[in-house]
């Protein structure tokens, strides 16, 4: 029962992503050739949300669900792999139109062809953490 | 019902987004879709032999449970609340796709051209392209939910970095390789 409540978090956020195209193949394709700002309104105004929310979670120092007070940890320092990673992702994301979040939606849609991209997808994580103490951070 | 079946405006979407997220700070978590790749692989029991997955995913079982509703999600979105009449992708954009032989979208999410097309070449390709996402996600600790949304939301500069590698490699693939690849 208590895991349930992230069944329902799930759920909305499957039916946002779908409903607003964010799953859509053609949608990136055309951010990435700025030729629409739908994609950009919808990345920034998450953001813009989630800065608000942060805010005042910090300023007034707000409690969890547990009683505790939240606390959001800081990312890790470095830059190499921040800058490498990230290129890669871009390229794979460009190239298939999906970031994971919406391959695992597009996958309980019924695109059953994306699950060629989810087993790659496990396949690169394998590989990075299979040789991740040889790669520059 | 037409509010709900046309696409929805991309700050009704954004925020909604921006609320998933703040509702997991709130549950005590974090809001990353890539990190449940590493769970799906740890389940496996890899572990054994790769410390990188030598950890209880069972305390990520949560964030399963968020994929698995939004599945369901997707699956509700795509066939119960979709009118494929609606979907506006610039004249422009589709003109440039027909050039490169992708069909246009007519009210689809998805190209057959790559999605409905059983060629072993196109399977590679979204093999590939899976695999640069899960490796590229996790060397650099994240993917749109984690670094986009969650990172610049708290204005981590690590997050910013990786968001300009998401933009570099994107930009790349868009204008200079998808030309070469189709």
């Amino acid at each position: 029962m208590k895991l349930l409540k992230y069944l329902f978090v799930g759920f909305l956020f499957g039916i946002v992503l779908t409903k607003t195209e964010a799953v859509s193949w053609y949608r990136i394709y055309e951010m990435f050739h700025f030729q629409s700002f739908h994609m950009f309104g919808i990345i920034g105004t998450a953001i813009a949300t989630g800065f608000i929310g942060i805010q005042i979670i910090k300023r007034k120092k707000l409690t969890g669900i547990d009683g505790q007070p939240i606390e959001i940890l800081d990312k890790e320092n470095g830059s190499l792999r921040y800058w490498l990673g990230g290129t890669m992702f871009g390229l794979g994301w460009a190239l298939v139109g999906a970031c994971p979040g919406p391959i695992f939606i597009l996958l309980g849609a019924g695109f059953y062809n994306v699950a060629f991209v989810l087993l790659g997808a496990l396949v690169g994580t394998f590989l990075y953490g299979l040789i991740k103490y040889k790669l520059p951070h | 019902m037409e509010f709900i079946t046309h696409t929805w405006h991309w700050s009704i979407s954004g925020f909604l987004i921006g609320m998933v997220m703040l509702v997991l700070i709130y549950f005590g978590k974090t809001f990353g879709m890539s990190s449940n790749l590493r769970s799906l692989c740890a389940m496996t029991g890899v572990g054994r032999f790769v410390p990188f997955f030598d950890w209880d995913w069972k305390e990520q079982r949560w964030n399963l449970i968020v994929v698995l509703g939004a599945m369901i999600g997707g699956f509700i979105a795509v066939h119960f609340l979709h009118n494929a009449a609606n979907v506006t992708i610039n004249p422009k954009t589709i003109e440039q796709l027909r050039l490169l032989g992708i069909e246009e979208p007519n009210g689809k999410l998805l190209p057959n051209a790559l999605f409905n097309n059983s060629s072993p070449r196109i399977i590679i390709l979204l093999i590939i392209g899976g695999f640069l996402i899960g490796f590229g996600s996790r060397y650099a600790g994240g993917c749109t939910s984690g670094h986009a949304i969650s990172g610049l939301s708290n204005l981590q500069i690590p997050s910013l970095k990786a968001v300009i590698g998401f933009f570099i490699g994107g930009l790349i693939m868009a204008h200079f390789l998808l030309p070469l690849i189709f």
